[in-house]
């Protein structure tokens, strides 16, 4: 098979369209990830009788399964039950939910990196739980760990190629279509990759980049 | 001298000593199987400036902890300004209360390790508590903190962080923010430990300061013993949980009655 660089011009519009899906989702996937990972970290923390362990039990769930599985379960199973929404936002709920597992754990670790004196003197200032958490610790912790959360963020952008299996029409599924109906496949994958690359080598960078900038102030 | 013939009812007596603001009645620390505190008797008369002294591992700074609630004592009885702050029977699993949340506020404390708040310019590490433990509204805070890092000779170092200070600087916010929530009792635990011995001056420059001017209570952990004879009513002499000798400062730097306390203070005015 010979490249043939007309047909890759002619898909490359559509592919773009596929790439856009594809960021949609990675923006608004993390976005529920970082928040729903960071109510998990402070949930286990906080050590609450009953809810904590629940939690706990869900990150080891979530982290022991494939998000293929995840996603099929999602979209072929709840829908039995009752539940059943558009393709895309089932996609973006499943990847967000998986990423917020790792996340929580990612959060954890900057949580538990905050000197012990910085609890100790919220303490002997009175402040109460909300406020130390919310002024004093979490500023701290999130700071440490934004080049963490910038990777998993390129991660999920790769990762959300696995969505084309619950037909999320995003840049894998387009490169896909194209190719079984044209019955070439060496252009809109070629393509599809490059596309993937340009995105996510130039956000590495600027990882490395914010893991300068971040570093601990301890 | 009064007349023996004619003894003056105790009540009289007692009536003449104030209350004490700190009282340790029979407090127990355990760490497993290795006692810190055993079986403490402490009292601090209101105003009283008390030094602790004491090799490591006396059980000084636990002193400290347990009345910054940041320890828990494994028995015993703890009041602040008449106020119960601890009370704990061996064996029982002890809760925050509310009664010992309102008892806290009574008390600050200035750590060895300055733990200022590191995101935070000076400012907004002294007004923080005073707005959202005080109530107090953010013009007013701010002004009070202005006066204090004014008193702590840092007027000029108000927006700057704790990274942008020297140790010397972040331990003098420190002091100004523990003194910002108005406490009866201020604690300080080894405040000049963690400082180049060129920053140690300016800060105990600061505690000097407070301790001839404020009638607050202070207890304070210390290896300065020339700073402790200098400012102190009375310096309090730990070994292995337990008080050995106590007394003026006169008195226990130049005439110590104990043995124990006369082999520390060889051993750490030496050098």
């Amino acid at each position: 098979m010979i490249w043939d660089n007309d047909f890759a011009v002619s898909v490359f519009p559509l592919l773009l369209e596929g790439l856009w899906v594809t960021i949609q989702i990675t923006l608004l996937g993390t976005l529920l990830a970082a928040v729903l990972g960071l109510f998990f970290a402070v949930l286990r923390r906080l050590a609450i009788p009953v809810l904590s362990p629940v939690v706990s039990f869900f990150v080891v769930f979530v982290r022991g399964t494939p998000l293929l599985v995840q996603a099929y379960c999602a979209f072929f199973v709840l829908p039995a039950y009752g539940l059943s929404f558009d393709a895309f936002t089932t996609g973006v709920v499943v990847i967000g939910v998986n990423y917020s597992a790792y996340m929580a754990e990612v959060y954890r670790s900057g949580i538990q990196g905050v000197p012990k004196g910085q609890w100790e003197a919220a303490t002997a200032l009175s402040l109460p739980g909300v406020r130390t958490w919310g002024r004093i610790i979490l500023p701290q912790a999130v700071r440490t760990v934004v080049p963490m959360l910038g990777n998993y963020l390129i991660q999920m952008f790769k990762d959300s190629a696995v969505l084309s299996a619950i037909t999320v029409v995003e840049l894998m599924a387009t490169a896909q279509a194209i190719g079984s109906s044209n019955f070439r496949y060496l252009e809109p994958l070629t393509l599809a990759a490059l596309l993937f690359l340009a995105i996510s080598y130039p956000a590495s960078r600027l990882v490395n980049r914010l893991e300068r900038r971040y570093a601990p102030q301890h | 001298m009064r007349p023996s013939t004619e003894p003056q009812p105790l009540s009289t007596d007692l009536a003449l000593a104030p209350d004490p603001v700190i009282r340790f009645q029979n407090v127990s620390k355990n760490w497993g199987s290795n006692q810190v505190l055993k079986s403490l008797n402490f009292e601090v008369a209101p105003g009283e400036k008390v030094s602790i002294i004491g090799p490591s591992g006396s059980g000084k700074t636990t002193i400290l902890r347990i009345l910054m609630t940041l320890e828990t004592p494994s028995e015993g009885l703890v009041k602040v300004d008449g106020d119960i702050l601890w009370d704990v029977t061996a064996g029982q699993k002890v809760r925050e209360t509310k009664q010992l949340r309102a008892t806290r506020r009574k008390i600050g404390m200035v750590f060895q390790q300055f733990n200022l708040f590191p995101h935070m310019t000076a400012m907004e590490n002294v007004i923080e508590a005073p707005i959202h433990v005080l109530g107090m509204n953010k013009a007013e805070a701010r002004e009070r903190a202005a006066e204090l890092l004014n008193l702590v000779g840092l007027g000029k170092h108000m927006n700057h962080t704790p990274p942008q200070m020297s140790g010397g600087q972040q331990q003098r916010v420190a002091i100004a923010r523990a003194l910002a929530m108005r406490p009866k009792v201020l604690l300080f635990d080894e405040p000049t430990s963690a400082l180049d011995p060129e920053l140690i001056g300016e800060v105990l420059n600061v505690i000097r300061n407070l301790a001839h001017t404020t009638d607050m209570t202070m207890l304070m952990v210390t290896h300065e013993m020339r700073f402790a004879e200098e400012i102190s009513d009375r310096v309090v002499m730990f070994d292995n949980g337990a008080a050995v000798e106590s007394g003026p400062p006169a008195q226990i730097f130049k005439d110590p009655q104990q043995e124990r306390t006369r082999t520390f203070l060889r051993a750490v005015l030496q050098h």
